[in-house]
């Protein structure tokens, strides 16, 4: 035993030389870090799996193919499970090391990003926010660097709402639609944007919360079998959106009058609903499956070279692994846009890197040179806009997989944007912020 | 041998019923203030601050507010995180409504308002005890975070009933940088462990101690029942609510509803349980293991199973770190099922007779 613990003693000494070795020849090329918090245990473990697995997929093939102009991208997670207070320690574990050459940082939670925000500005790093936390940010006057990027929570409930009424033949007046929401900050976020679309549309809105986790929805369903509504725009999360499709399916209402929201519409929340979930429609602003070159690219080159992240290889091309690809694209592209302004070939420090998130255009043409044309929509992001895109597609699962019904759908920006610079107002009021003037930006 | 108290005689009332008796404990004190107060600040990087120093000073109000209610004054409370939720919550509401409002004073209204709240709920102990009555508390988890998502006033109408508070102000100096928060925090809840240090120690403990002892017999030496019990409510509450500020404005920054769920109140409870039920310096050490724990495994194992060259990846390693934490908790409980601040007044009575055995 004794001897037993010795060798394993020696053993792990020559290993820790030989890493120490290795770490230091590799320190001579130009890097750029990522911090990634993220979550693979807990109870929405399952989707950080696929999420952050198609942000180091594709980070790592970046580096294969010779990284962001000749930059190699490095990255060190830290688990969050999901806990705000386990994010923010995350957050300052990794803080120094991102100082000098930070990628943008992926929380995929609302509730971590909202307590990063302020910090974030004190420390003066890039958060990115891909289709969930801080809305208002969208202001960039208020918020230099946080990026709510692609689309938020009430351009896509507007995206929605302007899918349904192209369906109806342009017109939703006196339809009624039931709101059914995860009674959370995620799931009450879009309320105001839908209200001020029924005050324009002349629908009537019908709120239906669902407490926390979700997984009993009888009495709310029962409510929507009284109110027989037109169509059931559904703002779920995790176990609840499988349960929503159950009981609708018990209840006979039919699915293809639902619309879920971007988190109501992965193959985790389809599958296990069974046959429930077919014609159930959702919204998305990315698309699954392999069909993209770029993904499928990815598993050839990263998973062929046996550098996959993800054990379970059946959830490439899922909707939540290529939401993260399309996230970590984001990422890549905001570094490249600052290469092109501050110097080819360099690591970005983080203001650079900032500008680089602000003044991004991905347009279709550099899309379809990424291979990834169709993967997302294009964003062109401001100082005033740092949304970029506000464009959603629908899907609908036809029972074993997601099918694209449309092409992007913008929401109502003339509505929705006021709304934003309203609530970012009142955010620099209470926070004593004195905005920036974007006209100065440049 | 170190720790005798040999020489040290006691003339006067007031030395015989100092909070710290013996010497060596009164010099430790001080070196541990001057520690904290001194050293820490200068030594300290951001990351302790942020991360480890003010999240654990928060929370050891906090289960030093349910050592009062549990260990003291025997009443089992579930509901610890919605306090702290109320405290939040009144501390920003009480700092954005009214215009010019101090802050200290704002936490102080804040810790207040949580005592209120705690009253109320506190009234079903006059009926019901043990688990019957942490299954009331229950409720008061369950309704305030319910509260405070249902109706928009409460979070300033903000539209996902999140709450992001305003930078902290006193007398004109601002609080941003890491230290000066940690200050705050530190001076607040040195004060605060003081007051309930003494608190305990005095009547209304005796009273506390003697209900949860046996309430019937304490009826009849004539302590009131309902006064002691609300009264262990309202302060309990008064410290989770002054922490829920704290955790609010200077630690978080930014909080939701959602975040003050039952799992933080179970949190708060394994604290207390396993640092020591009915001790000051428990709620300490309970909030240190519980806090610190975990951040160490989550540093350490990766760094072992990378030494050892394990074929171990991060989410295996997350699921190792929550066994491991949790068979620690099992191992503590078991060893010593007074908790921790036992287990230091054991070392210190070995250590008074080391180095004879008798």
């Amino acid at each position: 035993m004794i001897a037993g613990l010795k060798k394993l003693v020696v053993a792990s000494s020559i290993a820790a030389a030989l890493l120490a070795g290795a770490t230091s020849t590799a320190q001579a090329a130009e890097e750029q870090f990522f911090m990634l918090p993220s979550y693979r245990v807990g109870p929405y473990g399952a989707n950080g799996q696929s999420w952050y697995g198609g942000f180091i997929d594709y980070l790592n093939y970046v580096n294969m193919k010779g990284g962001i102009d000749g930059v190699q991208a490095t990255w060190e997670e830290c688990e969050t499970e999901y806990n705000n207070a386990k994010g923010v320690e995350c957050y300052e574990r990794m803080k120094s090391k991102a100082q000098k050459a930070p990628g943008p940082i992926h929380v995929m939670s609302t509730g971590i990003s909202y307590a990063l925000v302020d910090k974030v500005a004190a420390d003066k790093l890039p958060l990115a926010m891909m289709g969930y936390g801080l809305t208002s940010a969208v202001d960039g006057s208020v918020f230099p660097w946080s990026f709510p990027l692609v689309t938020t929570y009430q351009m896509q409930a507007s995206a929605i709402v302007k899918f349904l009424k192209d369906k109806n033949g342009g017109s939703l007046a006196g339809k009624k639609i039931v709101f059914l929401y995860h009674d959370s900050a995620y799931g009450k976020e879009p309320i105001l944007a839908l209200e001020a679309e029924s005050r324009l549309n002349k629908y009537t809105l019908v709120q239906i919360p669902v407490a926390h986790p979700g997984n009993e929805q009888g009495a709310q369903w029962q409510r929507i079998r009284q109110e027989q509504p037109d169509y059931v725009i559904m703002w779920g999360w995790g176990v609840m959106n499988m349960t929503a499709l159950k009981t609708a399916q018990k209840m006979g209402f039919p699915r293809e009058k639902m619309i879920g929201s971007w988190w109501a519409g992965s193959e985790e929340d389809t599958v296990p609903a069974g046959d429930a979930a077919k014609g159930y429609m959702s919204a998305t602003w990315n698309v699954a499956g392999k069909g993209v070159p770029l993904i499928a690219d990815i598993e050839k080159t990263v998973y062929g070279a046996g550098k996959g992240n993800l054990k379970d290889t059946s959830k490439i091309g899922t909707i939540l692994y290529n939401r993260g690809v399309s996230a970590a694209v984001l990422s890549v592209e905001a570094i490249r846009a600052a290469q092109a302004k501050y110097g080819k070939a360099k690591a970005m420090g983080p203001e650079q890197v900032r500008w680089g998130l602000e003044n991004l255009n991905l347009t279709e043409a550099r899309l379809k040179a990424l291979g990834a044309t169709g993967l997302l929509p294009e964003v062109k992001t401001s100082c005033d806009n740092h949304e970029g895109s506000g464009k959603v597609k629908m899907q609908q699962w036809d029972g074993a997989k997601w099918v694209p019904l449309t092409d992007w759908i913008e929401g109502n920006k003339a509505l929705i944007h006021p709304l934003f610079k309203a609530d970012a107002a009142k955010y620099a009021k209470e926070k004593g912020i004195t905005p920036r003037d974007c006209s100065k930006e440049k | 041998m170190f720790y005798r108290e040999t020489g040290q005689f006691k003339t006067s009332y007031a030395a015989d019923q100092q909070i710290f008796p013996i010497r060596q404990d009164r010099i430790g004190v001080v070196l541990l203030l001057i520690a904290a107060f001194v050293v820490m600040p200068l030594a300290a990087s951001n990351y302790w601050f942020n991360a480890i120093l003010i999240p654990f000073l928060i929370f050891s109000l906090a289960a030093i507010g349910l050592n009062i209610l549990t260990g003291y004054a025997g009443q089992l409370s579930l509901g610890s995180a919605a306090f702290m939720a109320v405290g939040a919550y009144a501390a920003y509401n009480f700092q954005v409504r009214v215009e010019g409002m101090p802050i200290l004073v704002s936490f102080m209204l804040a810790g207040l308002t949580s005592a209120g709240v705690g009253i109320l709920f506190g009234l079903p102990s006059l009926r019901i005890k043990g688990f019957y009555l942490a299954v009331a508390t229950l409720a008061a988890q369950f309704f305030i975070v319910w509260c405070l998502t249902k109706f928009p006033y409460l979070s300033n109408n903000s539209s996902s009933g999140v709450i992001s508070v305003p930078g902290i102000e006193i007398l004109g100096i601002k609080f941003d940088a890491p230290q000066e928060r940690y200050l705050l925090v530190l001076a607040i809840v040195a004060l605060l462990a003081l007051v309930a240090k003494n608190m305990v120690r005095s009547t209304t403990g005796r009273a506390w101690m003697a209900v949860r002892d046996m309430d019937v017999a304490a009826e009849v030496i004539g302590i009131r029942l309902m006064r002691t019990k609300l009264l262990a409510f309202a302060i309990s509450s008064f410290y989770c609510g002054v922490a829920g500020a704290l955790y609010a404005f200077c630690y978080l920054g930014s909080v939701e509803p959602d975040g003050f769920s039952l799992d933080l109140s179970f949190k708060i409870l394994f604290m207390i349980i396993v640092g020591g039920v009915g001790s000051i310096l428990g709620s300490f050490l309970g909030a240190a293991f519980i806090l610190l724990l975990p951040i160490f495994l989550d540093i350490f194992l990766p760094w072992l199973s990378a030494l050892l060259q394990l074929p171990f990846d991060g989410a295996t390693v997350s699921h190792i770190q929550l066994m491991v934490f949790g068979a620690l908790i099992m191992f503590f409980l078991i060893v010593e099922p007074h908790g921790l601040a036992r287990l230091w007044q054991i070392g210190k009575e070995k250590l008074r007779l080391w180095p004879f055995p008798h």
